[in-house]
């Protein structure tokens, strides 16, 4: 029963990480599709593997690639940072609400998620440009004279990965924290516990894992974000899935692109296992 | 239990939701401005639906609205069955030989990178072609297999939460009644799992609609979608178009979510009393 979809994700999932993995091996052609086979006959009887460094030796020597590869980790980091400021307050905001009301707050939660990502990302430029939303009601405020320059910042940036990625670290949040017993709130408090006190001897660690998933759900797919930067980030916001993106589609470096891709993957696999043993962890502990 | 919350914690639940609100509904009402500027209010002929008019006449992206439809439909089908297959099997047998893998192909893709995703699959696609003759260039059917193998996944963890707070009595009652163990799948099984198989299809198909990055990789020449259509028209600017089109994708997502919730907290409640 389960075989049909482990040799689908076999056949679509795994299969084609082995391919990325050869490609990157070998050398780009001018030729459809753009690059060399790894193996070939030499002679007749003798098969010959050509294994290729040279893609990999050139990500490490241009320092572009490095570059994009660290401010990645940097951007993806401080935007989980600033996602789990934004999204734990309210978490637990919505976890201590009446059930009605937890309700309607989780379903508004949901909402934006369901909504197109692209469209999402579309809003900010319509807040954040030179005559947009944010710059209009400053200026006829009486804040500032001058437009500011938002669009196209690091900062541009930043707000659409925090704003697309949100939901993502409220949700497993919360669905840790409602499982939370208040009671050892009221019994520290009792005991003479400070609000703050309370909270961080006891709600912060009982949340660990909600903070780790969450935290996990953010920060891989951000590493490798592609969308955000190439429409808020402007020119110069270098991020490694925009350098794949444009390896790809505009140096048709085959090659190169799929070096790039088992790099980020290396990179990120020892997170993704851990977001696996967190996810363990925690469906043992609700049963 | 006390409900109370501190000052503080409203506050940011407010701010937080303030954040995540203003950008969507600055949206819904630009698209009602007449102004092409977009973010400059005409307040001489606005409100206006003409925007609406336009984008109801847009050839473009009406065609890419029907691709990504048909995408969408075969996808959300498709990955509905593998999945509910996928995650009924990893919550029900506890040890069989690649379980392991079975479960770390199910969560790697929620959190895979999309470009990673999208090139890997394309790679595949141009390797098969070589190798067997299929698949006969990119289009319609690579689109679909890749948002299939990714929507997958989601369904798996929905119907796998699903099936872990269920209650194996009815179906071992079933059983002991003399079903046999199709019947039963069929009888006792689906319909109670079922609330997890229409919110996996209606995830797979929203994951399908708004897919850009898996779909710029493995379409081929005529087969854009909506948000490939859209991301080209957003890399040259603001479009009031687009806005009057995220207006409609948020009426028609806010009824679809607000009218399943009610459905099933209606069913639930049926069912508990």
């Amino acid at each position: 029963m389960v075989a049909l979809p482990y040799l689908w994700l076999l056949l679509f999932f795994v299969v084609p990480f082995v391919i990325v993995l050869k490609i990157s091996f070998s050398d780009v052609a001018l030729a459809i599709p753009p690059y060399k086979p790894l193996l070939e006959w030499v002679g007749k009887h003798s098969l010959a593997i050509k294994l290729n460094f040279d893609n990999y030796a050139f990500l490490f020597t241009d320092s572009l690639y490095l570059h994009a590869f660290a401010n990645s980790i940097k951007v993806a980091f401080l935007s989980t940072l600033m996602c789990l400021l934004i999204g734990y307050p309210m978490a637990y905001g919505i976890a201590r609400a009446r059930p009605a009301v937890r309700n309607v707050l989780l379903l508004l939660v949901i909402l934006p998620f369901w909504t197109s990502l692209l469209l999402r990302v579309y809003a900010w430029i319509g807040l954040l440009k030179a005559n947009g939303v944010i710059n209009n009601v400053l200026m006829s405020l009486g804040v500032i004279h001058e437009p500011l320059t938002m669009l196209y910042t690091p900062f541009a940036m930043y707000v659409g990965i925090v704003y697309s990625y949100l939901p993502f670290l409220i949700l497993p949040l919360y669905a840790n924290l409602e499982k939370m017993d208040w009671q050892l709130l009221e019994a520290a408090e009792d005991l003479g516990c400070r609000p703050w006190q309370a909270f961080y001897k006891i709600t912060l660690p009982l949340s660990r894992n909600g903070i780790l998933a969450g935290s996990m759900l953010v920060f891989i797919p951000a590493v490798g974000e592609f969308v955000i930067p190439a429409l808020l980030g402007g020119p110069n916001a270098l991020m490694i899935g925009r350098v794949l993106w444009d390896e790809f589609f505009s140096n048709r470096a085959w090659p190169v692109a799929s070096a790039v891709a088992i790099l980020l993957l290396l990179l990120l696999v020892p997170f993704m296992m851990w977001y696996q043993s967190v996810q363990a962890r925690e469906s043992a502990g609700a049963r | 239990m006390n409900y109370r919350s501190s000052f503080f914690i409203l506050t940011c639940v407010g701010l937080g939701f303030a954040f995540l609100y203003i950008p969507i509904l600055s949206m819904v009402v630009f698209s009602f401005n007449a102004s092409k500027l977009v973010t400059v209010w005409d307040s001489a002929n606005s409100p206006t639906l003409k925007w609406y008019y336009a984008l109801l006449h847009n050839e473009e992206i009406l065609d890419a609205a029907w691709i990504s439809l048909k995408v969408a439909v075969i996808n959300a089908s498709g990955s509905v069955i593998l999945g509910t297959l996928a995650g009924f099997g990893l919550a029900r047998f506890s040890q069989f030989r690649g379980r392991f893998t079975l479960n770390a192909m199910t969560t790697a893709p929620l959190v895979m990178p999309e470009v990673i995703t999208g090139l890997s699959l394309l790679l595949l696609f141009v390797a098969l072609e070589e190798l067997i003759g299929w698949p006969a260039g990119r289009g319609i059917t690579t689109m679909t297999i890749a948002h299939m193998t990714f929507s997958m996944a989601y369904v798996t963890v929905i119907v796998n939460s699903r099936m872990a707070s269920f209650d194996t009595a009815l179906e071992e009652a079933a059983m002991d009644l003399g079903a046999r163990p199709l019947k039963v799948f069929f009888v006792i099984t689906l319909p109670i799992i079922f609330p997890a198989i229409l919110s996996g299809w209606l995830l797979a198909f929203t994951l399908s609609w708004d897919d850009l990055v898996i779909s710029s990789f493995t379409s081929g020449p005529g087969s854009s979608t909506l948000p490939m259509v859209v991301f080209s028209k957003v890399r040259l600017g603001v479009s009031p178009e687009i806005n009057v089109l995220a207006t409609i994708t948020l009426a028609v997502v806010s009824t679809m979510i607000v009218g399943v919730s009610l459905w099933m907290a209606r069913r639930d409640r049926l069912n508990a009393g």
